[in-house]
């Protein structure tokens, strides 16, 4: 008998199994595949716009994601960069062989957890209660809680050109019967459909043809407690190539040929991930589109062909590839599929990821309708934590959509649902400014800290931190620059412009053009470079991060007026039939929730607040 | 869930019938409790019965009852209309025993709020309602029925459809930072991508300059000294026009004494009788006095008489109102002029001859220029609490301006940006983050 179990060793499947014994529950991970786990299917990266973010916020938690990542990659680059820091992303290009290695040896080495082999069919549910699983060879495993992160395991079916193949990405032995139990335990279950580009193999690429992409030059890691591991100059490079005419003519020629517009599909596909043929046919007036080309490993000589997606037949991709500056020889190793999953319905849980039809079964990742490997492993952690936390009767972790990209993330699924892969991006936070890479830790780690995710090391290097922070600004505040001969040369020097009178080291901070390391030509300042950086960015910010504070006021405000539990919505007689039938599915936490709701309105809401008022005094 | 409410809904006055609104639940079977004709409560929707109202048998009036059941009703609940023949106490009296079977007399505006709690109108729509209602000239019933009908949200939907652009390419640099497909927005180019932005809700706030006008009409005061002629130019313009009969108490501090339109536009008198006791006990504290009253007036009328010469009274209100949307009107034009003036733009006229004060109304026309009001097609805003949310709205696209100047980086101005996309939302009373992805994804091609 197990305290939880997790079915499924991807992303997802890897954090929640991890956290779950961290909080000292005897956990069992069951995967079809061992040489599965933590496997990367599709590109051969870890974060990106958004998503480093969530990789922060995951470290910042306690789950694994961010020391693995800076153990398994050869390239790092800070995306956006030049723009302001709220929407810096760290991306790495990780190594599939490395990633899921670390991987493994890590949860191999996390007390209280077993790894299992075996293909789950069916749940044991007694009174709309988990108890356990039932493998496809019939044993049963008992467990108080399980967590489903099943991937694109259930039902899978991977299409190219007109062939459709029952499997999971590698051709694996999919999950045939287990979404089709969930439906008999009341789940809605979707279909949901991504895909993934052609392979090439590297020795038949002609890369002097390419623009090289290369790495940062300046060392950054995920994790805020692991120093960087690789050399910096020993980074590898990526490449950039561009479709053209050719390569649209042969698309438009075959277009019907291709699994998703011969009407083979009948999954739905995600709009910020298009097919190339997708791409051609919905942007006509493009001359050609970017495309990159990735190494995959160290290990092996496999290419990734970024941007050229499909489910064109075999012959039709390569004469695709071919048509391709540089590729005109290349070989593909793994020709681009679509694959058709099997999906639950994220309006019906709950959202601390319980479902809200069984109670004590957990699920996240792709089964919850989202896409990509950081999304995934942030829902495994928050599954974990609370599958926990729901054992012991503690009150769940939910993030507000202030204090983390992966509570927007939740918040989006269990309130908005989704009909596509849902993937996190930084449009989808309305307070971006509040939710950067370099403060995750302090939005996070205190929160870790008390759910019991952070140990006391990792809590007290963050109180040192934040006293540093508020050290330097004080010092800051409190010193003036004098206006001596010495600092008329340095001014000079940097060609900055003098202030006309003493001004504090912290509003002249606030100049466009001082940095923080400018100050250092004045004042000592002994610091890390990241806790001076975030130094900079709250001085220099101050205003544009308190008005985002007011506007998350302003939301909490809605956020804090709660809806009970039991409340009727039949019992109000002028709701709009969709926002009744909405509101009674998705039973919102609070009026701030329900307004985010698709399909209730500004009068929706003005009168279920009246109702609220009338019948709960609230 | 709301109780059931009743009100006289035409205007408190003599007139050939008044109509009683009932809504709510009980509206049907209530009114067919005092209703002798058709049984109410089994009639079609929409249908008009002819019938009696009596209590203790006794027949109170003779009635026409439109019945209207739920949802296709201006509150969306059941609706009950008594068409009432006998003038104000005949009406009352039946709204009396509406009150006494248990109903609630609506509260000002209560049909309307209850339209737009139950969705049937967006709140621009429902301001747009109230206008109407207290409507008095026809420009402002056009004006009001366009606000109603959505055109303003159509106005304002236009300028969030090109904030909205903006954002999503913004979001676009910032989510794919290394596709080549969206222009990259720069402190260069994103500069006069604001200024439009400004101009756009600028040309918003003075189109509601005139539906300000419209709406609330032009406060006039006429001054000068006593017995240059002041009343007699009030009786003459007011005698000779048909004076709008309207409850005005209450909807201003001024208390009016007299109204007229010209050009559809309504001109208010206001009552500067006060000014004159004042001035003549002391002088200068008199002139004080008036010009408060005079704070409020859109345009003042200094009246001279050709016949005198010019006091020193005279010169004190020229020097105060210099500065004002004032006319000098030179008033005795037929009598010999001993006036010496070194004034421009002076406009005479008399109220002896019938047409003796068309220049004073050319040049009031001229002025706030009416006859370009009468042509325009009156898609413009009036009520405050629209103007002041564009006018919120403006100001956060000139913060971003600003800041984009000094320097912070856009994708913080989109904070600015965003922020002038909400307020503007608020006004029609949507906002959705989703639009925003679904412009992004629409209009750039994206992803792997």
């Amino acid at each position: 008998m197990y305290d939880v179990i997790v079915v499924g060793g991807g992303h997802a499947g890897c954090e929640a199994s991890h956290i779950s014994a961290i909080l000292n529950l005897k956990t069992a991970l069951v995967t079809a595949n061992l040489k599965n786990i933590a496997d990367m299917p599709c590109n051969p990266s870890i974060g990106g716009t958004a998503k480093g973010i969530i990789v922060r916020e995951i470290d910042a938690l306690g789950g694994l994601m961010g020391i693995i990542a800076d153990k398994s990659h050869f390239q790092i680059k800070m995306l956006n960069n030049g723009k302001g820091p709220a929407v810096r992303s760290l991306r790495a290009q990780a190594d599939k062989i490395t990633y899921p290695k670390n991987m493994l040896k890590a949860l191999k080495e996390t007390p209280n957890l077993t790894i299992i082999e075996g293909m789950v069919e069916d749940l044991i549910v007694e009174n709309n209660t988990i108890k356990g699983i039932i493998l496809a060879n019939g044993e049963e495993i008992k467990a108080k809680s399980v967590i489903l992160t099943t991937g694109t395991y259930l039902k899978g079916n991977i299409l190219i050109g007109s062939e459709n193949t029952p499997g999971g990405p590698h051709g694996e032995a999919r999950s045939n019967h287990l979404s089709d139990n969930l439906k008999k335990y009341g789940l809605t279950i979707q279909r949901l459909k991504t895909g993934t580009p052609p392979r090439l193999k590297a020795s038949t690429i002609d890369f002097t043809k390419m623009q090289p992409e290369v790495g940062d030059n300046k060392y950054y890691t995920f994790s805020f407690d692991t120093k960087p591991l690789y050399k910096i100059n020993e980074q590898q490079k990526c490449y950039l190539i561009y479709t053209n005419e050719t390569t649209h003519n042969i698309i438009k020629e075959n277009l019907s040929k291709s699994a998703m517009y011969g009407g083979y599909v009948t999954g739905i596909g995600p709009r910020y991930c298009p097919s190339i043929e997708d791409k051609i046919v919905r942007f006509a007036d493009k001359p050609r589109h970017q495309l990159f080309l990735e190494p995959e490993s160290l290990y092996y000589d496999e290419w990734y062909l970024q941007g050229f997606s499909t489910s064109m037949p075999r012959d039709i991709q390569e004469k695709m590839v071919h048509s391709l500056k540089g590729l005109e020889n290349a070989e593909l190793t793994k020709y681009a599929y679509a694959i058709e999953y099997d999906a639950i319905d994220p309006l019906e849980i709950k959202p601390s990821l319980e479902n809200k039809i069984i109670e004590n079964l957990f699920t996240a990742g792709q089964i919850n309708g989202t896409s990509g490997y950081e999304e995934a492993a942030a829902q495994g952690l928050i599954a974990g934590i609370n599958a926990h936390h729901k054992l012991n009767n503690m009150e769940p972790l939910i993030l507000k959509r202030n204090e983390a990209y992966i509570g927007v993330l939740i918040d989006d699924l269990v309130t908005k649902g989704t009909n596509e892969p849902y993937r996190m991006l930084t449009s989808r936070a309305e307070f971006r400014l509040l939710l950067r890479h370099d403060n995750a830790d302090l939005r996070l780690r205190e929160i870790g800290y008390k759910n019991g995710t952070i140990d006391e090391a990792r809590y007290k290097k963050l109180k040192t931190k934040i006293n540093s922070i508020n050290e330097i600004k004080e010092l800051l505040k409190n010193t003036n620059l004098s206006l001596n001969a010495k600092t008329k040369e340095i001014f000079a020097k940097y060609n900055f412009t003098l202030p006309t009178s003493s001004v504090s080291f912290y509003l002249l901070l606030k100049r466009p053009e001082i940095t923080i390391n400018f100050l250092k030509e004045f004042i000592s300042l002994p610091y890390d470079e990241d806790i001076l950086e975030e130094v900079e960015i709250e001085v220099k910010y101050e205003g544009y991060i308190a008005k985002a504070y007011k506007e998350a006021e302003k939301m909490l405000k809605l956020e804090g007026k709660l809806i009970p539990e039991d409340i009727d919505y039949n019992d109000i007689l002028n709701l709009a039939s969709e926002a009744r039938q909405k509101l009674s599915k998705i039973r919102p936490k609070s009026l701030g929730q329900a307004a985010r709701i698709s399909g209730v309105n500004p009068s929706d809401l003005s009168i279920l607040s009246v109702y609220l008022k009338k019948k709960y005094n609230k | 869930m709301y109780d059931t409410i009743c009100a006289i809904s035409t205007a408190r006055g003599v007139g050939a019938i008044s109509i009683i609104r009932v809504s709510g639940e009980e509206a049907i079977p209530k009114v067919a409790s005092i209703f002798d004709g058709k049984d109410l409560t089994k009639v079609q929707s929409h249908t008009i019965h002819y019938g009696h109202i009596i209590k203790d048998n006794e027949i109170i009036d003779e009635v026409l009852v439109s019945v209207f059941k739920a949802p296709k009703t201006y509150t969306k609940e059941d609706i009950v209309e008594i068409n009432t023949h006998g003038g104000i106490a005949t009406t009352k009296k039946v709204l009396e025993i509406l009150l006494e079977q248990g109903l609630r007399l609506a509260e000002p505006g209560e049909f309307t709020k209850r339209a737009f709690l139950n969705g049937r109108l967006d709140l621009a729509e429902a301001e747009a309602v109230e206008n109407l209602i207290n409507s008095g000239t026809e420009l402002e019933r056009k004006l009001a029925l366009n606000q109603m009908g959505g055109k303003v949200s159509l106005k304002i939907k236009k300028v969030r459809d090109i904030i909205m652009d903006l954002m999503a390419n913004i979001e676009v640099n910032i989510d794919y930072p290394e596709y080549e497909d969206a222009l990259v927005i720069t402190k260069e180019n994103l500069t006069p991508k604001l200024t439009e932005i400004k101009q756009e809700l600028e040309s918003l706030l003075d189109e509601s300059k005139i539906g300000k006008l419209i709406e609330q009409g032009i406060k006039v005061a006429i001054v000068g000294r006593p017995n240059v002629g002041k009343s007699s130019i009030l009786n003459a313009l007011i005698k000779e026009n048909k004076a709008i009969v309207t409850d005005i108490a209450g909807t201003t501090r001024d208390i009016v004494e007299g109204e007229i339109e010209l050009k559809g536009i309504r001109l208010k008198f206001i009552d500067t009788a006060g000014i004159h006791k004042t001035n003549d006990l002391v002088e200068k504290i008199g002139v004080d006095k008036s010009l408060e009253v005079l704070n409020s007036a859109d345009l003042i009328i200094h009246v001279l008489n050709n016949n005198e010469e010019l006091t020193e009274e005279d010169q004190e209100i020229i020097s105060k109102i210099q500065n004002k949307t004032h006319i000098t009107f030179i008033n005795k034009d037929d009598l010999p002029s001993n006036l010496k003036l070194d004034l421009k733009d002076l406009v005479y006229g008399n109220t002896t001859s019938i047409d003796g004060l068309e220049s004073l109304k050319d040049k009031i026309v001229e002025l706030f220029d009416l006859d370009y009001i009468k042509t325009t097609n009156l898609e413009i805003v009036s009520s405050t609490r629209i103007i002041n949310l564009i006018k919120e709205s403006l100001n956060s696209i000139n913060n971003a301006l600003k800041n984009n100047t000094a320097e912070i980086p856009v994708d913080m101005l989109a904070i600015d940006i965003k922020k002038a996309w909400d307020l503007l939302g608020e006004i029609t009373g949507e906002s959705y983050q989703d639009e925003l992805l679904d412009t992004l994804f629409s209009k750039f091609c994206l992803g792997k």
